[in-house]
């Protein structure tokens, strides 16, 4: 049986680098065109006295034939034992770059494609930053064309390094560079072990098979936007579909902007198994017990871990737009499902996406293909997430006089934190002490930080927590352990192990952190943390304080954690006595981005201890060598 | 979630996004298996309603037990059904059949014109069509919501982004808007749907005991069967698992030139 999982890669790059041509010969070398496609292919090559090409399986336009050129995107399916794919032909040329992100605001993932003979181009840089803010992490590079250099590895190595370090800067890393002669079918199906006995990698058609599909945010926090209200008989039904999170019968409910607030009573669906949760992906329908008055555009979450909301928010935006973008004029802003008038309020920079430089100064436009950072203005509050936190309450699209014109991704958006009776603090400001946290740095030789470790239990985060701080001891520096099972012992006393109880745990570990790293500590914290929303919450209670954070996954598959099993804790999980145990009755999610990954299982415990030194000693180190460690 | 469900909630949404955006929508109605699923999705979306009224452009030459299974259909599902048809050319008989029209001309009056006709009287601005990307080289650049222009011309050079489920949903009087909440499904879904739903559908797509189904329906005198042995939805998405014949292999319309379709589609055609 096959498995139901669908991946859908897009194909991007400079115009004319040979994408098309790639997606024809990957269809023809593995025997996936449909019968007599081929053939028809050549004779119409062959009637209008035209080299064949094998771009023209998607170039399915008379005038992108004619020119041979991509016009626009073409989604097409395509199998491999192991699941399968939606291939998203994208085009090149920079007239058409709003059809290339059409194309590639549908992807999990990309192949980015280099003409050897070229080399970088614009459009391959900017393709990458696209890429970047579309939030797809998963790149490979072709280096196509590598006949037109005579398959000189040389020529391959060196568009490898220049464009790495080009996406490095963008933080992307990409999973691999492959060597390929599209047009000739080198490394597609087959490695050329004639034309490129060098290379040793994958071909390209295994390298699919590496990309994993991402799993839909059922554990971040809910976000469910209302769509439309039904009335089709005497109930009102709020239909739309939950973005992100889990939704159960029973739950309270918030709507933001207007925080309303009421109980859902039932999940409606027709002709399904009735079911009383929903969860990320879900198109659902619900009816609350009291009646309140919600329309479209109001969004839903639990009361812990609301959305923000605002009127003013920062974001990264691309514009695709005829006219230009301009301060003070007025658009219409698209997020979720919330639409309403904006303006912008000032453009920070204007970014040149083939180069990542910034576009002169105080320009106060943002032009066609141009990349901004700017800060919009919505005529009422909105309610809005980080991109980086929960992105599908995180980006949004803007319309010019009726035209889809523009698109981004929010960021820096200040969440009200609610204690857990949901009473939140208001009128609550940081106050800063006389002594400078630069004083104390340099009093100390290093400035305060935390390292965040996470993994599952057994996987050996306390024996580095603790050699850690043994070595940052005798080194004169000031560390201190943050056990999870000593929070639980005091502090956490009233919590258990429910994801709500858990996530509160992992928050009041977070502050207690900060508290420590502000007073100049290097604090290590050694909890399972399992849920990703939750580290990255921690994250940003440090990036607030100004703190560094550094996220280590201790990554130790599950079965020698069972074995080590230092605490018996797996066998009584496994004999159902402890419930929701991670790794057996509850879910853990590896950290995305860790700054490190420290595999516990495949060095020693001394070995560990010695890389997170390397690392620390590097970020939290003080300028001034005079005072150095 | 499996892979239909994931096709299913996104379909559904799109449906209530159109439902939401458009006064005057309506849904068109082939009788075949994909407007049938599209039929379906939208009970699902309004949870057991059809709140839009269905227009079938009949051209008169349908395979007869269409409109039989049509019918019987509105009575049980109790559906609003509009039944457009181009009666100025029905009249004066230039039509492909009658050998006064090529196959590609028939099209565009009795389909295309007389869709337009439909639209024009009923003032329609949003129109949902069940068109899947897997269906031919100009449908796969389609977009879920793509406007047509006073004449139902499609503009396939300079389509509007989609990014993020934001669609365009503003549009110039006159002109109308195609939504297509079916685009990323492929024909081997639409069957695995039929399946696990237990959707109705028009016993022409099963082989008869000729060996000969049909895969795609359209008027009777430019549609043919193919050889096929599957009697039941289970046999038919046995068969499309392995098949690597185009599902409009049976449609002699796309045939008379290398753009023949493309010229239709571009001209307002579904
Ligand atoms: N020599 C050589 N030519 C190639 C190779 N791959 C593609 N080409 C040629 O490069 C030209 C452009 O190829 P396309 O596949 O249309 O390029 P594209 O990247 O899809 O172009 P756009 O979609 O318009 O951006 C065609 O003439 C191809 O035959 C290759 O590996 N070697
Ligand atoms: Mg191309």
């Amino acid at each position: 049986m096959q498995t139901t999982e669908q991946l859908k890669i897009v194909i991007v790059g400079h115009v004319d680098h040979g994408k098309s041509t790639f997606v024809g010969r990957l269809f023809f070398d593995t025997g996936s065109l449909p019968d007599g496609k081929y053939e028809q292919l050549q004779e119409i090559a062959r009637r209008r006295g035209v080299p064949f090409e094998f771009a023209n399986l998607m170039d399915g336009l008379q005038a992108e034939r004619d020119q041979n050129i991509t016009i626009d995107t073409a989604q097409i399916w395509f199998r491999t034992p192991k699941r399968q794919y939606v291939i998203i032909d994208a085009p090149g040329h920079k007239e058409f770059l709003k059809n290339m992100i059409t194309g590639a605001a549908h992807a999990h993932a990309a192949l980015l494609l280099i003409d050897a003979n070229e080399g970088v181009q614009e459009q391959s840089r900017r393709h990458g930053y696209l890429l970047h803010l579309l939030g797809i992490q998963q790149v490979i590079v072709l280096v196509n064309k590598m006949d037109l250099k005579n398959y000189d590895e040389k020529v391959f190595q060196h568009i490898e390094t220049e464009y790495r370090a080009f996406l490095t800067q963008l933080g992307v890393t990409p999973k691999m560079f492959i060597p390929m002669a599209a047009k000739h079918g080198d490394n597609i199906a087959a490695l050329s072990s004639k034309n490129m006995p060098w290379y040793k990698g994958l071909t390209v058609l295994q390298a699919l098979d590496e990309f994993n599909v991402p799993p839909k945010p059922t554990n971040l926090p809910l976000r469910f936007p209302i769509q439309d209200v039904y009335r089709f008989d005497h109930r009102r039904i709020l239909a739309g579909r939950v973005e992100s999170g889990t939704l159960k019968v029973g739950d309270r409910l918030v709507f933001w902007p207007s925080g309303k607030s009421s109980v859902v009573n039932t999940i409606e669906r027709w002709s399904s198994p009735a079911s009383l949760t929903a969860s990320a992906g879900e198109s659902i329908g619900v009816t609350l017990t009291e009646q309140i008055f919600v329309e479209r555009g109001q969004v839903a979450s639990h009361e812990q871990d609301a959305p923000g909301v605002a009127r003013e928010f920062k974001a990264n935006l691309f514009w695709m737009g005829r006219a230009n973008m301009e301060i003070g004029k007025r658009y219409k802003l698209k997020l979720t499902t919330q639409e309403l008038e904006c303006e912008v309020k000032s453009i920070e920079k204007v970014i040149d996406a083939s180069t990542l430089g910034q576009v002169e100064k105080s320009r106060n436009h943002v032009a066609r293909n141009d990349v901004a950072e700017l800060t919009l203005h919505a005529r009422l509050p909105v309610a809005l997430d980080n991109h980086h936190r929960i992105p599908e309450s995180g980006r949004f699209v803007i319309v010019d006089d009726r035209e889809v014109s523009g698109g981004g991704i929010i960021s820096g958006v200040k969440y009200e934190t609610r204690s857990r009776d949901g009473v939140k603090s208001e009128n609550l400001t940081w106050s800063k002490g006389e002594v400078l946290s630069k004083e104390r740095a340099i009093r100390n030789g290093h400035h305060g930080a935390v390292v965040w470790l996470t993994g599952f239990s057994g996987a050996g985060k306390s024996v580095i927590a603790t050699g850690l701080e043994r070595e940052l001891f005798s080194r004169g520096m000031q560390a201190y352990v943050l056990d999870g099972d000593n929070l639980r012992y005091g502090l956490n006393a009233n919590l258990g192990f429910s994801p709500q109880d858990r996530s509160e745990n992992i928050r009041r570990a977070a502050e207690s952190a900060k508290l420590f790293a502000d007073a100049g500590f290097v604090v290590i914290t050694s909890l399972i943390s399992p849920y990703r929303v939750d580290r990255v919450r921690a994250r940003e209670i440090m990036a607030e304080g100004q703190l560094r954070f550094i996220e280590v996954f201790v990554d130790c598959p599950l079965e020698v954690c069972e074995k080590r099993d230092p605490k018996n804790l797996y066998a009584r999980a496994r004999a159902g006595e402890i419930k929701e145990f991670t790794g057996i009755s509850a879910p853990y999610e590896p950290p995305e981005k860790p700054e490190l990954v420290i595999q516990t299982s495949k060095q020693s415990p001394e070995e560990s201890v010695a890389a997170v030194m390397d690392f620390l000693l590097q970020t939290v180190g003080v300028a001034d060598t005079s005072y150095a460690i | 979630m499996n892979h239909l469900d994931i096709l299913e909630n996104q379909s559904v949404f799109i449906m209530r996004e159109a439902f939401n955006k458009f006064e005057n929508l309506a849904m068109l109605w082939s009788i075949g298996k994909d407007s049938t699923v599209l039929l379906w999705l939208a009970r699902k979306a309004f949870l057991g309603h059809v709140p839009f009224p269905l227009v079938h452009v009949d051209t008169t030459y349908k395979i007869p037990s269409m409109i039989e299974y049509r019918d019987q259909l509105v009575k049980e599902w109790n559906l609003q059904l509009i039944v457009g048809k181009n009666e100025e050319v029905l009249k004066s008989g230039v039509t492909y059949p009658n050998g006064k029209a090529t196959r590609v001309e028939c099209c565009g009056t009795l389909k295309k014109d007389g869709l337009k006709q439909v639209l024009e009287k009923h003032k329609f601005t949003g129109v949902i069509v069940g068109v899947r990307r897997d269906e031919d080289p100009t449908r796969a650049k389609e977009r879920y919501f793509s406007p047509r222009d006073k004449n139902m011309e499609w503009n396939v050079e300079d389509q509007p982004p989609e990014l993020w489920d934001q669609f365009k949903t503003d549009f110039e009087p006159g002109t109308h808007i195609r939504i297509h909440p079916l685009l990323h499904w492929t024909e081997l879904n639409v069957w695995e749907y039929i399946e696990r739903e237990n959707i109705p559908v028009i016993p022409l797509y099963f082989a008869n005991e000729k060996g000969e189904r049909y895969r795609s329906l359209g008027c009777a005198p430019c549609t043919f069967p193919v050889k096929s042995n599957a009697r039941s939805v289970a046999d038919i998405v046995k068969e499309l698992r392995h098949t690597k014949t185009s599902e409009r292999s049976g449609r002699a319309q796309d045939k008379e030139s290398e753009d023949a379709f493309e010229k239709l589609r571009r001209d307002g055609y579904m």
